[in-house]
């Protein structure tokens, strides 16, 4: 397990892409982290940079949320406008994109969810959110449900009709509770999965269809889950 | 790096205080007082500016302005119910509320750049240096316009304004920085005119904010109205007067209305006196604090829901907060206390002065600013959340409310049309849906090179920088360039307007500083007159008659010169009159040296 003899470890991918570039401000070549070692100009995160290096994490999904924290407030005073008041123009520009790309980065990051969500648009290359859908297995149970809804917000809340209608509703409402708490536990393994997929690093094809099966089965349940939840918020929205 | 002072501009009061070795102070002035109420009148010697002006409250109610803060960023529309509390005429031009004081109409930020030149030179003579960067501070809640409003309001008071921070955060820089605590706390923010809750997390002097609500238009000022109908329904029932015709007698009524309501906060019950129009004699009654608190409890309880609503998006619940602070006079009262403890269940923090605080903390982030302070660092959030108008009137989210700034959102963008040359983009401010429930912050048009429908690629960045204010930039993917955005502020001055009031500042600068010099050659002018005139007539025995002729020309041309408007003649005068009464006033101090040593003589004698 141990990270730093993994070729696609951030750290070195980091370091690559940074050796690339060359500082805006003396030309030279920019091998330190966000600082050019000859001028000691902060540099512009490059737009490539995806949130995981930005933050100095490998593209894992259980990430500890202390270190996570940690390291997020380390690179805000690295990078924060409020020390580069006294700066150039040009330098401060690039603190205050660059604080902002941290905090884009932080924000997604911090989210167990989103993280996922994250990588999964980053492993598989797409850009555009996930779409939500309905669990196959429960389209028949959402589709009288929505009519339940429906029913009740049209119906007298006061009425007998109101409070049958209301109760049904509540039930539902926790049974999708469960179903989303089963899923975010399924989530959770498979998270796992991943984490341990990468670390072993191997790069055989065994691996690449484990690699395909998580992704894969990552992705139906984020969408399920969300859907639910957006289910579960409206729900609750209604009966409250 | 020059001096960075912090301010805290204030619906009610307004300070201004400074980083003196690693502990920040408020300025106070001459008599020791460190607020300065914002209030400016125009009196026949022209503007005043803080206790001289809010004197004038009573005196010339239309000639005074009072709580402009809750004018700023704002257009006539939102402000309509609340006018008739105002005894100043308040219009509109362009989207931005005028003030009319006498001939001239004032823009909200011009007016509350009086306040802060007042405070600006309070700093400078406090500190004999010219101060020419602030930080000010801004509710948290403060829209784009608002804070936009502020910003320009120091530009106009010839300030460079290097941020605007949250008032309630400024707080917690200021408490966290005595009280060293680690932990989640909850600063709650009740002042004269509005209210905010923030939540922060302090660890290792990084102030993170977790979330922040409020409402921009609820505060102390609310209060006191309840107070005002309550009395002017009284006095009509007795005495079928109608004070609301009276704005003087209105202004009497509103202050003694406050007074009354900050007298509660120590008793439990108090007179009220105030005095009638028309000579109609004294209105008197007893106000207890029970009373007091059954009419307000309504719009106490107002401030609950944002708490709520804070606590929510932090994803925390009240047992979570370790320590809440209170900030703002109003949370004096008794009630606000009860209410406070009771949401959070704990006891509020009070240690600190809830006057000064904010200012304090403002002065901490002014000293981070100018790297003076490096252990600390303030991570503030986006009161609201910010979107574009799509299809159908509806409201598309860029970035949402408490979002750490800086933010930014990148959106693509083409056309629909054939050869279509431009984009026309409407930016918004809120929570809800529909385009119309939210506050309108701006509109431009985004420039497109005729091509067919579908090809052109503008990427528009929406940055929130580190003062909570918008900066739109955008890019032609296609070519790489980038174009520049004239963005059309729907609640505020335009940069060109700006610049015309920041020159007329000056301009007025200049106004002001000669009628506060002429006043004081007056001043000067007549003091000297008056002892020369006694001089002469206890000594003028003492001199020949054509000196004293000469002394008596002179006098009579200083005399006439007080009556121009040019101080350095009044100068001139005096100098020549003080040259013809040199030789006089020598004989006088001989005279009465030689009558004391002789003392015993001269009184023997007589
Ligand atoms: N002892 C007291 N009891 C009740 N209210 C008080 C007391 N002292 C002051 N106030 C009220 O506090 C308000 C002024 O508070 P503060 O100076 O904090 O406001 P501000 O900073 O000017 O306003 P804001 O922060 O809303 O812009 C006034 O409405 C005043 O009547
Ligand atoms: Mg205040």
């Amino acid at each position: 397990m141990d990270n730093h003899q993994s070729s696609s470890h951030p750290d070195t991918r980091r370091q690559l892409q940074m050796a690339r570039s060359m500082c805006w401000h003396c030309q030279s070549e920019v091998t330190g982290e966000y600082f050019c070692d000859r001028c000691v100009k902060v540099q512009p995160v490059s737009k490539e940079t995806d949130y995981f290096t930005c933050l100095g994490f490998p593209r894992r999904l259980m990430l500890d949320p202390q270190k996570l924290e940690a390291k997020f407030y380390e690179l805000s005073r690295t990078f924060h406008p409020d020390f580069y008041q006294t700066k150039s123009a040009d330098e401060q520009t690039i603190s205050l994109s660059n604080a902002a790309v941290l905090n884009t980065a932080y924000r997604t990051l911090r989210a167990p969810i989103q993280r996922a969500e994250y990588l999964l648009a980053l492993e598989t290359g797409s850009v555009k959110d996930i779409r939500t859908s309905p669990p196959a297995d429960l389209f028949e149970e959402i589709l009288e449900l929505q009519d339940t809804l429906e029913e009740y917000r049209a119906s007298d809340r006061d009425s007998d009709q109101g409070h049958r209608l209301r109760s049904t509703l509540q039930t539902e409402q926790e049974a999708l509770e469960r179903r989303k708490h089963e899923m975010e536990a399924q989530l959770q393994q498979l998270f796992a999965d991943w984490d341990k997929l990468q670390d072993a690093g191997e790069a055989t094809s065994l691996a690449r269809v484990e690699r395909d099966r998580i992704l894969k089965q990552m992705r139906d349940l984020l969408s399920n889950r969300t859907y639910v939840n957006n289910i579960v918020n409206d729900l609750a929205a209604t009966i409250a | 790096m020059a001096r960075i002072v912090g301010i805290d501009l204030g619906t009610t009061n307004s300070l201004v205080a400074y980083m003196k070795d690693g502990q920040p102070c408020v300025v106070p002035d001459r008599n020791g007082r460190t607020m300065v109420p914002s209030v400016v009148a125009l009196t026949d010697n022209g503007l005043i500016v803080g206790d001289s002006a809010k004197e004038h409250l009573t005196r010339n109610p239309e000639r005074t302005v009072y709580s402009v803060k809750r004018f700023m960023g704002k257009g006539l529309a939102d402000v309509q119910n609340e006018l008739a509390y105002f005894p100043y005429h308040v219009t509109e031009t362009g989207g931005v509320i005028r003030i009319r004081l006498g001939q001239k109409s004032y823009s909200p930020p011009q007016i509350s750049a009086m306040i802060l030149k007042e405070l600006k030179l309070r700093a400078e003579a406090s500190l004999g240096e010219s101060i020419t960067k602030a930080v000010i501070t801004v509710p948290a809640y403060f829209n784009d316009s608002q804070r936009q409003a502020t910003k320009d309001a120091g530009l106009i008071a010839g300030l460079e304004v290097l941020r605007i921070i949250n008032e309630p955060t400024a707080a917690s820089l200021a408490y966290g920085l005595q009280q060293k605590t680690q932990g989640t706390i909850a600063v709650y923010d009740f002042g004269g005119g509005t209210f905010d809750i923030s939540i922060l997390k302090l660890k290792d002097g990084i102030f993170e904010v977790l979330a922040t609500s409020g409402d921009t238009h609820l505060g102390g000022d609310d209060l006191d109205r309840v107070l005002v109908d309550l009395f002017i329904g009284d006095i009509r029932d007795r005495y079928g007067i109608d004070v609301g015709r009276y704005p003087d007698h209105m202004q009497t009524v509103r202050l003694e209305a406050e007074r009354a309501k900050i007298r509660l906060s120590d008793e439990l019950k108090t007179e009220i006196t105030i005095e009638l129009p028309e000579d109609k004699g004294l209105f008197t009654r007893e106000l207890t604090r029970d009373q007091l608190e059954s009419l307000v409890a309504g719009i106490i309880e107002r401030t609950l829901a944002p708490c709520r609503i804070a606590l929510k998006d932090a994803g925390l619940t009240p047992t979570d907060i370790d320590e809440v602070v209170l900030v703002g006079g109003s949370t004096r009262m008794p009630l606000v206390r009860q209410r406070v403890e009771a949401l959070f269940g704990k006891q509020p923090h009070c240690h600190l002065n809830p006057d000064e605080v904010v200012a304090l903390g403002a002065a901490v982030q002014a000293d981070i600013l100018s790297g003076g302070t490096t252990d600390m660092l303030l991570l503030d959030v986006t009161p609201l959340s910010l979107g574009i108008e799509t299809m159908g009137g509806v409201m598309s989210s860029l970035i949402r409310r408490n979002t750490t700034i800086p933010a930014s959102a990148k959106e693509m963008f083409t056309t629909y049309v054939d050869g279509q040359t431009g984009v026309d983009i409407h930016i918004l401010q809120g929570e809800r849906e529909l385009v119309k429930d939210n506050r309108s912050l701006a509109r431009f048009r985004l420039k497109v090179p005729p091509l067919p429908a579908g090809i052109p690629r503008i990427e528009v960045t929406f940055l929130i920088d580190a003062n909570g204010i918008l900066n739109v930039t955008a890019t032609d993917m296609r070519t790489g360039q980038s174009q520049s955005i004239e963005v059309k502020p729907s609640y505020g001055l335009s940069d060109t307007e700006v610049e015309r009031m920041i020159e007329d500042s000056f301009k007025f600068a200049a106004e002001d500083v000669n009628a506060r010099k002429l006043i004081e050659a007056r001043l000067d002018a007549e003091a000297l007159l008056k002892t020369t005139n006694k001089s002469l007539v206890d000594a003028g025995h003492l001199i020949s008659q054509e000196e004293a002729h000469s002394i008596r020309a002179t006098l009579a041309q200083l005399s006439n010169a007080t009556g121009g408007t040019d101080p350095r003649a009044i100068r001139t005068r005096m100098t020549e009159l003080e040259q013809a009464a040199k030789h006089l006033n020598v004989v006088m101090l001989d005279d009465s040296l030689k009558n004391s040593l002789h003392g015993k003589k001269v009184s023997e004698l007589s």
